[in-house]
């Protein structure tokens, strides 16, 4: 019998069963930022066991509120920052050098297909675009991952989605899994891994796919995997040509953990997408999903682009695309938060960051920011705000805030506009 | 033998998210007992308040999916605190119950109909109930009824309730 890509990870990485159902899992990146961290640091202070299983496989970040905004979040970063030094943590990213989580160790080539991976953050599922098992974890199994490199989970079931059809103009990886998880529900994937598969997820470049991978939480997936690929090997290629004498013998390598063509699925569905249209949110769930064109008249006051979803640098581009020429809503505050330092200096060099603040944007310094309403944008009671982020819980942004979820270009339609907008009104611009 | 005891709160409403639980501007919070004040305070349901109606509860009843959203461990922390060391649910986000369990609490699933026999249970003015771990059995005992109800958790779980969380059973065994 043929065993999936989450089933070949188990396999290879597994420690011991103790009790039968639990698997003990060895792992290759214990990924770390300063919100969930600093407390599982202070609970091994506490316990006498101030330890790390292994200083290269950690990887840390300070991202989510950075600079600090007050003197706790300010000790947040202090007690991450003097772990990683402590520590010997050598990929330890503070300011001038940070960004969001999700985007910056792909970025720095920490994934690999096949890999293991847990961080405190629900949204660590992203990984899974490069065919690795990363999972989203609470602070007591982060503490373990630190100490130990080891992690608990239930063997996994796996959602086989498959993704057919050809996309309309306007229509983007973003709108795809906003489809998914409407359709699936909030719950339709829980203690399962998605597997996205399919001729539309062949054809994704790394930051599409992650995109995809990045929301499959929100379907209460455990992980969501894209099977390794060539793409898969040539975004690898810089960190991994002295391993490899070629991509092929990458590739080759990287490939024995695609699913067998026999693997058996605990659920598979076909979606053809070659009718979607863009989709947004329209309520405090994140399958709360309507067409764009039903959405039209809704009035916003903040448009939000960035995130571990959509605040890469393919995100940008289309975003400014649209934005080219134009100037947002008066109505509107603008927000874009490259994820990455890299992302900033290329879409600085490609004139991206001037495009958004001629049309009115305000451009901050990687990081979450606005996306969690912690910083950088938090909105105020009864305020409205269209986002490129992946949750629309109630507060999510604010107390008392509505955030409504969406590509990069229905956002920046939308600043246009200052009320929910198709970017395909806009689409005569011309390529930047 | 490892039991839990106290009143029962009923929460009716489906996919109570961990930012409702606990809101994220309290993820600052180094201390797990600063967040004992500010437990569910953005759940709205009706006939919930937060101000007065957590006093002295010790378990929560609920719909499905309780604890979806974000992996922080301060929503178990902040029901801890509380001294809420059991949720009864028809189901959980993964994360959520794993975070439970390793903090040595429970979260435990039960079929609809159970937890439609609770919510009846504690409809007229409350109700309290037992959790035996070792029989896994649930005794609840509302105004005019009773109810003793099975449950299952696996091995492991009960193991991580006994010995007090993964911390300690992980930094022996590996
Ligand atoms: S960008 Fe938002 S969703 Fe992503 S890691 Fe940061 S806070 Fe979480």
């Amino acid at each position: 019998m043929g065993k999936t890509i989450a089933e070949k990870i188990f396999d290879t990485h597994l420690v011991d069963a103790p009790f039968g159902d639990v698997s003990v899992l060895r792992l290759d990146r214990v990924f770390c930022h300063e919100i969930t961290t600093p407390t599982a640091i202070q609970d091994l202070v506490a316990h006498g066991k101030d330890r790390v299983f292994d200083p290269d496989k950690i990887k840390a970040v300070i991202d989510h509120v950075t600079p600090a905004k007050d003197s706790k979040t300010a000790m947040q970063g202090k007690i991450l920052r003097d772990w990683a030094r402590r520590h010997n943590i050598k990929d330890f990213f503070d300011i001038g050098n940070n960004g969001v989580c999700h985007a910056i160790f792909p970025e720095k080539g920490f994934v690999r297909p096949g890999f293991t991976i847990i961080m405190g953050d629900s949204h660590t599922c992203t990984h899974g675009a490069f065919g690795a098992f990363a999972a989203g974890v609470g602070t007591t199994d982060l503490e373990v991952g630190i100490l130990k490199g080891v992690c608990t989970f239930k063997k996994p079931e796996t959602f086989r989605i498959e993704i057919v059809g050809t996309l309309r103009p306007g229509v983007y990886a973003k709108d795809i899994i906003l489809e998914v998880i409407r359709q699936i529900s909030v719950n339709g994937a829980t203690n399962m891994v998605i597997e996205f598969a399919g001729p539309v997820v062949d054809a994704m470049n790394m930051d599409q796919r992650m995109t995809l991978s990045n929301m499959a939480v929100e379907a209460g997936a455990t992980s969501g995997i894209c099977l390794p690929d060539m793409t898969t090997v040539e975004y690898l290629w810089p960190f991994i040509k002295d391993e490899y004498d070629s991509p092929e013998a990458a590739l080759a390598d990287y490939t024995k953990f695609c699913s067998d063509p026999d693997a058996v699925y605990a659920k598979t569905k076909t979606i053809d997408v070659s009718d979607l249209e863009p989709l947004t949110t329209f309520g405090y769930k994140p399958d709360n999903v309507k067409p764009v064109s039903e959405m039209d008249n809704t009035p916003v006051d903040q448009v939000y682009i960035g995130s571990c979803t959509n605040g890469r640098l393919e995100d940008l581009r289309v975003a400014a695309q649209v934005l080219a020429g134009k100037q947002i809503a008066p109505t509107v505050r603008g927000i874009v938060s490259p994820a990455t330092p890299d992302i900033f200096s290329a879409a600085l060099e490609e004139g991206i960051i001037k495009t958004f603040m001629d049309a009115g944007f305000c451009v901050t310094n990687p990081t979450c920011g606005a996306c969690l309403g912690m910083s950088n944008g938090v909105l105020a009671d009864g305020e409205v705000a269209a986002a490129t982020t992946n949750r629309n819980f109630n507060g999510r942004m604010g107390k008392g805030g509505m955030v409504h979820l969406m590509s990069p270009a229905t956002a920046a339609a939308t600043a246009i506009q200052g009320h929910i907008a198709n970017s395909e009104l806009f689409s005569s611009q011309e390529e930047i | 033998m490892k039991s839990f005891e106290g009143n029962i709160l009923c929460l009716d409403r489906a996919d109570i998210n961990t930012d409702e639980i606990i809101p994220a501007k309290y993820l600052t919070e180094i201390e797990k007992i600063a967040m004992k004040p500010h437990l569910l305070e953005d759940l709205t349901l009706d006939g919930f308040d937060p101000a007065t109606d957590l006093e002295d509860i010790a378990v929560i009843v609920t719909r499905e999916n309780f604890g979806c959203g974000s992996s922080r461990e301060h929503a178990p922390w902040a029901l801890e605190v509380n001294g809420i060391h059991v949720v009864i649910a028809p189901s959980f986000a993964r994360i959520f119950r794993q975070n439970m369990f390793n903090c040595g609490m429970l979260a435990i699933d039960l079929p609809e109909d159970d937890i439609q026999a609770l919510f009846d249970l504690c409809n007229n003015g409350g109700g309290r109930l037992t959790v035996d771990v070792d029989t896994n059995t649930i005794r609840a005992k509302g105004k005019e009824k009773q109810l003793t109800l099975g449950f299952s958790i696996s091995e492991f779980d009960k193991t991580l309730v006994k010995t007090g969380g993964w911390v300690e059973y992980a930094d022996t065994n590996y």
